[in-house]
C-alpha cells in the first residue's frame, strides 16, 4: 500500500570544499512511501529548481546497491536505519508521516566535502592503488578451474569481495577508521591462491596507506552494522594478523 | 608491486610519516596496527596481573598473618636461583614497561583517531558500540590515576600516618575504613571492570586471534573476567567498611617483629 507522507529534512549544505557548511531545513510534503530515499531527494531538488534555488548535491549511480557511489548519514546512521542496504535501497516506507530527517555527508577528515552531501573519497582509491589487485602477465586467458579453490575459501573470499567501496564503514566509525573496507579488500585476495604471491607486500602497503588517512580501530563494531554488504569484522582480525606476519616476513625476504 | 597503477591523488594525509625510521622490530611500533598489537599484548599482561593480584589479595580473608606471609612469599619467589626480591622486581619492571607502552599506544592512537574524525553537528547513532567501548578513553586514565594513589597509599604509605611496612592487613583496614577512600576504590575498580569488559573482547581482534568457531566465546570471557574482577576487588572496601576486615588499629606484624626483637635482646 502506498501512502503519502510529509517530512521535515535538515540537510547539510556547503557551497564548496572551503566554504562554511550549515544545516538548512526543507519541508518535503506529499512524498510517496514507494519512493526510494534518493528519489525523495530528487523530488525535493525538482521543487528547489522550480523555486529558483540551488538543488542539493548528492551522489548516486546504479541505484540498486552495487556500485557504492551513494552514501548519506541519515539521522546519524550511515545509509540510514535499514540493515544491510545502501542509501539507494532505502525506501520512504521506513519513515513515518511527520518525521524529521537529518541528512549529512560521510564524516571523516579524509572525506572532505566537495559540495553539500558529496565527499571526496580518493583516500580509499589510494588504499586500493597500494595493493588491492593481483599482477598477472597478459596472454591467453587461463582455463577455468585451473587453480583449485576449496568451496569454503571461495565463499569467504566472496563475502569479502562483496565490498562496494562505499565508505559507510568509515562514516559510521567513531574513530573514522577504514579497517573494514581495507580488510575486505586485503582479504578477498589474501584468501585465494591467486593472491598469494603479493600477499605480504599487499597487506603491508594497503594497511600503511590506510593509516595515513584514517583513524585507529578500537573494535566498536559500528562498521559491521553500517555495511550494506554486512561484511563481518572477522576480516579485520585476519588482516591484523597478516599485517604483523608481513612485518616479519618482508624483512626476511627483502633483507 | 604495481607497475601500471598511476598514483592516485588524494586529500592530504592525517598522519605523517615518522621522522626517524626505527630499525626492525621497533618499526612495527611506529605503525598504528603495530601499536594496537602492542596495546593488546600489554593488555594481556596487565590482565594477568590484575587477576593474580585480586586472587592473591583474597588472603586478607584468612587473616593478618596469612596475608603477611603471602607478601613475604612473593618477595622470596625464585630465591633458589636469584637473590631475594629479584624475581619480584623483574616482574615489576615488566609490568611497568607494559603499563607505559599500553598508555603510550593508547594516547597516540587516540590522537590519531581524533584527527581523523570529522564531526558534524548532527550527532551519531550508536548501534554496536557499547558503554564500555565508548568510555575506554575515560576508564583508562581513571585506572592510571587510581593506580598512582593506590601505590602511594598502600606501598609507599604517603597518606597513612599509621602505615606499617609489610603489614598489608593493617594498612588496608586503616585506609579503606575511611569512607571517601572506600568510595574511591569502588569507583576506580568499577572503571577497571568496565575497561576489562571491552578490552578483553577487543584484544582478540587486535591480536588477530579470530576463529569463527570460537568467536562467540569471547564475549562470555570478557563478561566473566570483568565480573570476577569486579566482585573480588569491590569486596575489599565493602568488607572493611562492614568491619569484617578490621584489626582495631593494632598491627599484628609490628607486634610480632617487636616480640622477635625483644627475644634477640635477651
Ligand atoms: C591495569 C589495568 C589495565 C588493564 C588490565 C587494561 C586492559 C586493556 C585491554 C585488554 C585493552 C584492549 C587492547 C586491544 O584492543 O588490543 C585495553 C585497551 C585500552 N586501554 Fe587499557 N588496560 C589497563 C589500564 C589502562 C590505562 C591506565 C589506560 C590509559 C591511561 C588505558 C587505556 C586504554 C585505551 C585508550 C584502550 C583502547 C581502547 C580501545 O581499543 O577501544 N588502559 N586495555
Ligand atoms: S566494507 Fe561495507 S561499508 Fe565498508 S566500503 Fe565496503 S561495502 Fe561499504
Ligand atoms: S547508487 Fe550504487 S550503491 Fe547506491
Amino acid at each position: 500500500m502506498s501512502a503519502e507522507i510529509n517530512l521535515t529534512l535538515k540537510v547539510w549544505r556547503q557551497a564548496g570544499p572551503n566554504a562554511e557548511g550549515r544545516f538548512v531545513t526543507y519541508e518535503a510534503n506529499g512524498i510517496s512511501t514507494d519512493a526510494s530515499f534518493l528519489e525523495m531527494l530528487d523530488i525535493v531538488n525538482e521543487r528547489l529548481i522550480e523555486a529558483g534555488e540551488e538543488p542539493i548535491v548528492f551522489e548516486s549511480d546504479c541505484r540498486e546497491g552495487i556500485c557504492g557511489t551513494c552514501g548519506l548519514m541519515i539521522n546519524g546512521q550511515a545509509h540510514g536505519p535499514q540493515k544491510g542496504t545502501a542509501t539507494c535501497q532505502l525506501h520512504m516506507r521506513s519513515f513515518s508521516d511527520g518525521d524529521h530527517i537529518v541528512i549529512e555527508p560521510w564524516r571523516a577528515t579524509s572525506f572532505p566535502v566537495l559540495r553539500d552531501l558529496a565527499v571526496d573519497r580518493r583516500a580509499m582509491d589510494a588504499i586500493i592503488g597500494a595493493g588491492g589487485y593481483i599482477s598477472v602477465n597478459t596472454g591467453a586467458a587461463a582455463d577455468a578451474n585451473l587453480t583449485p579453490v576449496p568451496k569454503e575459501t571461495a565463499d569467504t573470499a566472496f563475502d569479502a569481495a562483496a565490498c562496494i567501496g562505499c565508505g559507510a564503514c568509515v562514516a559510521a566509525c567513531p574513530n573514522s577508521a577504514a579497517q573494514l573496507f581495507t580488510a575486505a579488500k586485503v582479504q578477498h585476495l589474501n584468501l585465494l591462491p591467486q593472491g598469494q604471491a603479493e600477499r605480504w607486500a599487499r597487506t603491508e602497503a594497503m594497511v600503511e596507506t590506510m593509516e595515513a588517512f584514517f583513524g585507529s580501530c578500537t573494535n566498536h563494531g559500528e562498521c559491521e552494522e553500517a555495511c550494506p554488504k554486512e561484511i563481518p569484522i572477522d576480516f579485520i582480525a585476519w588482516t591484523n594478523r597478516d599485517y604483523i606476519k608481513a612485518k616479519v616476513k618482508n624483512r626476511k625476504l627483502v633483507g | 608491486m604495481a607497475q601500471a597503477i598511476t598514483r592516485v591523488s588524494a586529500p592530504p594525509p592525517v598522519r605523517s610519516e615518522p621522522k626517524i625510521k626505527l630499525p626492525w622490530p621497533l618499526s612495527i611500533y611506529q605503525t598504528a596496527v603495530g601499536k594496537k598489537w602492542v596495546m593488546g599484548l600489554t593488555g594481556v599482561a596487565l590482565l594477568g596481573f590484575i587477576v593474580v593480584h585480586m586472587i592473591g589479595n583474597l588472603h586478607l580473608y584468612e587473616g593478618p598473618l596469612e596475608i603477611h606471609e603471602y607478601a613475604e612469599t612473593l618477595r622470596d619467589l625464585g630465591t633458589k636461583l636469584l637473590p631475594r626480591t629479584w624475581l619480584l622486581w623483574i616482574m615489576r619492571i615488566g609490568l611497568i614497561i607494559a603499563f607505559a607502552l599500553h598508555i603510550h599506544s593508547a594516547y597516540s592512537l587516540s590522537r590519531m583517531s581524533i584527527a581523523a574524525d570529522q564531526r558534524y553537528p548532527g550527532g551519531r547513532n550508536y548501534i554496536a558500540a557499547n558503554f564500555a567501548s565508548r568510555t575506554m578513553r575515560w576508564t583508562g586514565p581513571i585506572i592510571g590515576l587510581y593506580l598512582f594513589y593506590h601505590l602511594a597509599d598502600l606501598t609507599w604509605g604517603w597518606f597513612n600516618p599509621d602505615f606499617v611496612r609489610g603489614d598489608p592487613y593493617h594498612n588496608v583496614s586503616e585506609s579503606l575504613s575511611s569512607i571517601p577512600v572506600a568510595i574511591l576504590y569502588i569507583v576506580a575498580n568499577t572503571a577497571l571492570a568496565v575497561h576489562i569488559f571491552h578490552g578483553t573482547w577487543s584484544m582478540f581482534q587486535s591480536l588477530g586471534v579470530n576463529s569463527p568457531r570460537y568467536n562467540h566465546l569471547r564475549r562470555y570471557l570478557a563478561a566473566g573476567l570483568a565480573g570476577i574482577i569486579l566482585v573480588g576487588n569491590l569486596s575489599f572496601p565493602i568488607f572493611v567498611q562492614a568491619g569484617v576486615i578490621d584489626d582495631d588499629g593494632r598491627s599484628i606484624v609490628e607486634e610480632l617483629q617487636h616480640g622477635a626483637a625483644e627475644e634477640e635482646d635477651h
